[in-house]
């Protein structure tokens, strides 16, 4: 007897509700031909720059992220939830009824005018002399950072950054085939004696460097802020090395501790373009941010705007305009820093509780994340398995670096879960580097320095 | 027409806080589009406190677990559909638990005369308490390298590690514990990988088409599964006549022995000299768009949505059977 299989079906006609297979009066075809396939059919046509672009184990490990269950420390959504909602939907209303067939209408590539004047004024907070002709509204400020590099990156040109830096800069680099580079920092921001050494040698093997990223306030991933004093030096090198500075700076107005500090590009005008956004100090699901950028520059990011996107999002121009008109947004900030300011502390009790002797972290003064090292021979990569049927997510040092380094680090965020779900989750953590040391200890692991290849560890945006 | 009261909505159950989540959110949403291409009427639902309320309030509904690792392959979620009176597709708790664990469903196997590699299950303890270099050493010596290190608890090759000498063991020991408390150290096997799955309609065990697995880098690891383009798939496996009946043979009695109903797919490694090696059987298949179940499914020229709604008309008929 033949064994059995599954009768190729000619499904013709209607759906027949309870099919069966007949070994009678079942058509017969040929034996199916051998099919060979990659299930892609475009994967020989993809752009070089799209190689790499694969699924991520660790990367999947966050979906359970946004589960109840599990204290996320790894997203960085700021918490929204407190916003005078009702109040905001009476002037959208109002946005829609009398200014409706302007809101949702096309725009200027450059963004508003309303807009770029009022982007002007929240400049100024920071100490920033700007004139709106010179700003550009992008869809976010990751779009600002995608448009600088179009503008600038030829593959292979370099990029400097601070290592760690903000995984999402370091997406679009690669997307651009820009080889990063990245400059030590400590306590007090990026280390211009590091800087100085690295154009030095990277002029000298013939490199080209486009520019240098940085985040001077409470840096994405280690909350650690330049001093004074490190901008007015590395200001003196950009001048000194024509070195383009590209100053990112998401969460400058959200300080806890003391008042901003004066932004790169209030002490240069030339050789830095700013990058700002309405993410942090209001919400960022209206993706509108800017580029503050020399005239020349300038006018090669509208263009390219244009060929982008024609132009940013207007209605959300129009309500965040309407947002900064008629309600105190100055009063919201500081609503704001009052309530990071509590998940921040908590954030510190609960490191001191329950972290593990060897442990150690920065003290971030605003913004939204702490730098955690790790004891000795511990992989964050390779712990978080561990972590996630601990019910505890944070994101693996490695996101946060472009060669595979940072694997005895991890970004905690401390932006979107409550103070007391911030403490348990601390506590959670704590059980988890315990076990982890003791399966060390149990296996005589060494402190060889693991390095990852695995690229694309970061959160995806929706990440709590 | 029947006399019997037809079933209600078809409940597609993916998510739960599994690692491999994703893969099951994935799953899910194929599994439950090609239900309703199908006509059929389906509710998604991931597992939560709200799930028994919802089947409760549902008229005769029947489940389609989608659960990838944790409770959905273990037999938690199908010992709570049993006690709800909910019927559903696939296999019961039992055989769940059995084929779930690779260090039970392995001897099992082995004992009813399948070929299967060497292989120990040790939970982490016994290295805290009896020393670790001692047993590593032992490993080395019984299983041999290169050897696969995983845990025992599982799927889509997360936490394992081929091994090429004693000193990589310690570290994949850990990587392995990093998903939970047991591990399994086995031989690693040299040959061709295929997958069988096996689907039981109207009481018959049938075997699928092998599908053959070429990774572009070697191993078939969770890039090379979840990432289009990434592996070649070859269906059937270009394997000899022997060799493929030997593979389905192998699967179905892997099915047979550890008491599976409705589907499972076997892991196969496939020797050089054409002996098959059976490495797992999966109660609740991978159903995403790079899965192998569903090209199994269209290589025998079936429809993946045709089968999914017969395999619940099934579990509905065995409901009213009871």
């Amino acid at each position: 007897m033949p064994p059995p299989t599954l009768r190729p079906i000619l499904r013709v006609g209607r759906f027949h509700p309870r099919p069966k297979v007949r070994q009678s009066g079942a058509v017969s075809l040929p034996e199916p031909s051998r099919r060979d396939t990659r299930l892609d059919p475009y994967i020989d046509a993809y752009a070089e720059r799209t190689h790499g672009l694969t699924v991520s184990a660790v990367r999947a490990l966050f979906a359970v992220a946004n589960r109840p269950e599990v204290v996320s420390l790894a997203g960085g959504m700021p918490n929204i939830a407190d916003l005078p909602r009702e109040a905001l939907a009476k002037a959208v209303d109002r946005l829609i009824t009398e200014n409706g067939t302007q809101a949702m209408q096309y725009g200027s590539g450059q963004g508003e005018p309303f807009m770029r004047e009022k982007i002007v004024e929240v400049m100024a907070e920071e100490g920033i002399q700007a004139h709106a002709d010179d700003v550009v509204v992008t869809c976010g400020s990751q779009q600002a950072l995608d448009l600088v590099t179009r503008v600038f990156c030829d593959p292979g040109d370099v990029v400097l950054a601070e290592g760690p830096s903000y995984v999402g800069a370091l997406g679009t680099f690669r997307a651009y085939q820009c080889e990063v580079v990245h400059v030590a920092m400590d306590e007090h921001g990026i280390d211009p004696v590091a800087l100085r050494a690295a154009l030095v040698s990277l002029k000298a093997g013939g490199k080209r460097v486009k520019f240098l990223y940085t985040i001077p306030n409470f840096q994405n991933p280690t909350g650690v802020t330049q001093t004074l004093e490190r901008r007015r030096e590395l200001i003196d090198i950009a001048r000194e090395h024509d070195l383009l500075v590209i100053e990112d700076n998401p969460y400058g107005l959200l300080t806890l501790d003391a008042e901003p500090l004066p932004a790169l590009r209030s002490m240069d005008a030339d050789n830095v373009v700013y990058l700002g956004s309405f993410s942090k100090i209001f919400a960022p699901g209206f993706r509108v941010g800017w580029t503050l950028a020399p005239h020349a520059v300038r006018e090669k990011l509208v263009l390219t705007q244009e060929a982008a996107t024609l132009c940013p999002p207007v209605f959300s121009q129009f309500a965040i305009a309407t947002y900064l008109e008629e309600f105190d947004w100055r009063s919201q900030i500081v609503t704001y820093r009052d309530m990071y300011r509590q998940r921040r502390d908590a954030m510190l009790d609960g490191l001191a509780q329950h972290m593990p002797e060897g442990t150690t972290w920065t003290v971030p003064q605003g913004g939204f994340f702490v730098w955690v090292t790790l004891p000795e021979g511990l992989d964050s990569q390779a712990m978080l398995p561990r972590a996630i049927s601990a019910r505890v997510a944070y994101t693996t040092g490695t996101a946060f670096y472009a060669d595979g380094l940072g694997s005895r680090n991890m970004r905690l965020s401390f932006c979107y879960p409550t103070p007391e779900r911030i403490i348990e989750g601390t506590r959670r953590l704590g059980e988890v580097l315990e076990q982890e040391l003791e399966m060390h200890r149990t296996f005589g692991l060494g402190t060889q320095t693991a390095r990852h290849y695995d690229l694309t560890t970061g959160p995806a945006p929706d990440i709590t | 027409m029947t006399d019997s009261p037809t079933h209600g909505p078809i409940v597609v159950l993916a998510g739960g806080l599994s690692h491999e989540r994703d893969v099951s959110l994935r799953s899910g949403r194929r599994v439950a589009q090609a239900l309703r291409d199908q006509g059929r009427e389906v509710v998604e639902s991931d597992l939560t406190p709200g799930l028994v309320d919802l089947l409760r309030g549902l008229d005769n509904p029947v489940a389609f677990p989608v659960l990838h690792g944790g409770v959905g392959e273990d037999g938690g979620l199908q010992q709570v559909l049993t006690l709800l009176d909910v019927p559903y597709v696939g296999s019961e708790p039992a055989a769940c638990r059995r084929s779930f664990n690779k260090a039970v469903g392995g001897p099992l196997v082995a004992q009813a005369g399948l070929a299967r590699p060497r292989m120990a299950a040790l939970p982490h303890d016994m290295f805290r308490e009896l020393g670790a270099a001692a047993l590593v050493e032992a490993l080395g010596e019984r299983i041999g390298f290169p050897m696969i290190v995983k845990p025992a608890r599982g799927g889509s090759a997360l936490g394992c590690t081929r091994v090429t000498d004693v000193a990589g063991l310690p570290s994949a020991m850990v990587a392995a514990y990093s998903y939970g408390d047991l591990a399994v150290v086995e031989e690693f096997v040299e040959g061709t990988e295929v997958a069988v799955t096996v689907v039981e309609l109207d009481g018959t065990l049938i075997p699928l088409p092998a599908v053959e697995i070429r990774p572009n880098s070697g191993i078939y690891d969770y890039t090379a599964r979840y990432t289009a383009g990434e592996t070649r798939f070859i269906v059937p496996a270009t394997l000899s006549e022997e060799a493929s009946t030997a593979c389905a043979d192998l699967a179905v009695a892997a099915h047979r022995v550890l008491g599976l109903r409705d589907l499972s797919r076997a892991d196969i490694i496939v020797r050089p000299d054409g002996t098959p090696v059976f490495i797992e059987t999966n109660v609740a298949p991978g159903m995403t768009e790079t899965s192998l179940l569903p090209q199994a499914v269209e290589a025998a020229g079936y429809d993946f949505g045709l089968l999914c709604a017969q395999l619940v008309d099934n579990a509905w008929a065995r409901h009213l059977a009871q």
